[in-house]
């Protein structure tokens, strides 16, 4: 079965050691809980997950295969959710979440219209972006992760500015994720209920 | 390619959302080459011998004013992490808002400096070289001008900054774009200076993108 691993990852961020000797494997249909203070490197850890900076040391495969041997493909496999929206003020909730699946090489209105209704969004389709609120906007940013399909998902809290019904609408879909064999690697400071989850507790080492 | 026309499609449909963006680069090309023959005085001689050189000088600064919200944007909500996330190279999604960004300011600046070449009393034969002229000169100072964006991603005041930047790689345009219309003017043949611009343009398309998307991955670490 084809696992994301790392391997005594190192990470140095403005000459300071964030965290050294991590190590990590997730598997298809498990889901990694990264959990620990602010400033521990959780969300250093993702965007190293996701190839945007470079270890300072250790490895990171997929299947065996280092991902710098094969940085295409391995961004080819991930959607990753920062703690930003990336959302363009004028363009209505469909447009931004069809630019990130068309971005992603797929053009399928049904998908984009599926994910905004699986997120509560569907009333909300055709309106631009500026008019949303705090939980709206990252529920269109989560819309995207079913938009367009990919194995891994990198999410970088979550869960943040989401009311009860928006969480159990999260849980839901990543149930249906992880289900279908995907994995998720999470960072997050809210308790997940989701099967096959395992926590990755960071900072414990920080000075 | 597909996420390159999406993200062409992306950045022409923000423009046409705000239309005031690209309304300001062209406004402030019409208004500084106004002030012209405002400031030298209405002498027609003095005007059709500084006209080509008022046209593209302000074209380059007209330009400039535009390239600090080419990634800027982007980069401060987010959404330059899912471009550099994409499955496709970074460099063709360059390229693809490069040639975003020569639609919505470029090619206005071409269509608006007949106009301007009048005002300033441009001789008749140099018209059809001035809009050949810029039209190949253009997309390099977009392609140019990119890569100071790139690089100034992050920096404080990089309105500053990126001027100082890409200002002395626009001299070479410059330089053979004002030669091809005088030559025009003087009845020289254009065809040599136009060809230089060609090759700058040339060598600028494949170059111009991959230093950009280098710039871009520094900036994300």
């Amino acid at each position: 079965m084809d696992e994301f691993t790392g391997t005594a990852l190192a990470c140095v961020r403005g000459e300071r050691l964030v965290f050294k000797d991590l190590s990590f494997r997730v598997g298809a249909g498990q889901v990694l809980a990264l959990t620990g203070p602010n400033g521990s490197g959780k969300s250093s850890l993702l965007r190293l997950m996701a190839g945007l900076i470079r270890p300072a040391g250790g490895r990171l495969a997929w299947d065996g295969a280092d991902i710098a041997d094969d940085p295409d493909a391995h961004r080819a496999r991930l959607h990753y959710l920062g703690h930003l929206d990336a959302l363009k003020p004028t363009l209505t909730v469909t447009e931004n979440v069809a630019f990130y699946a068309a971005l992603r090489g797929h053009r399928d209105p049904a998908a984009v219209s599926a994910a905004l209704a699986a997120f509560g969004l569907s009333a909300l389709a055709d309106l631009p972006a500026r008019f949303l609120s705090q939980g709206q906007r990252r529920r269109t940013a989560l819309a995207r992760l079913l938009a367009a399909p990919a194995p891994l998902w990198l999410l970088d809290e979550p869960t943040l500015g989401l009311d009860a019904a928006s969480l159990d609408a999260l849980l839901a879909v990543l149930r249906r994720h992880v289900a279908t064999g995907g994995r998720a690697v999470i960072a997050t400071h809210a308790p997940l209920d989701v099967p096959g989850l395992a926590e990755l507790r960071l900072g414990s080492r920080a000075p | 390619m597909m996420s390159a026309l999406a993200l062409l499609r992306r950045d022409l449909r923000l423009a046409l959302r705000t239309p005031g963006d690209s309304a300001t680069v062209v406004l402030f090309f019409v208004l500084t080459a106004v002030l012209f023959p405002l400031g030298v005085g209405p002498e027609p001689n003095i005007l059709a011998r500084i006209a080509v050189g008022v046209i593209w000088v302000t074209a380059l600064l007209a330009c400039l004013l535009s390239f600090d919200r080419l990634f800027q944007l982007d980069a401060e909500d987010g959404s330059l992490d899912l471009i550099a996330l994409a499955p496709a190279p970074l460099e063709l999604l360059v390229l693809a808002k490069c040639v975003a960004h020569w639609l919505v300011t470029g090619l206005p600046l071409i269509i608006v400096s007949p106009v301007l070449a009048i005002f300033l009393n441009l001789p008749g034969e140099g018209y059809p070289v001035l809009l050949l002229a810029l039209a190949i000169g253009t997309p390099t100072l977009s392609l140019i001008g990119a890569i100071g964006a790139g690089l100034t991603l992050g920096a404080r005041r990089s309105g500053v900054l990126l001027p100082l930047l890409v200002l002395p790689l626009y001299v070479p345009v410059l330089v053979f774009g004002v030669a091809a219309i005088e030559a025009a003017v003087a009845g020289l043949p254009a065809r040599p200076h136009l060809l230089i611009l060609g090759g700058l343009l040339a060598l600028s398309l494949p170059l111009a993108p991959v230093a950009t998307a280098a710039a871009i991955r520094q900036a994300l670490e």
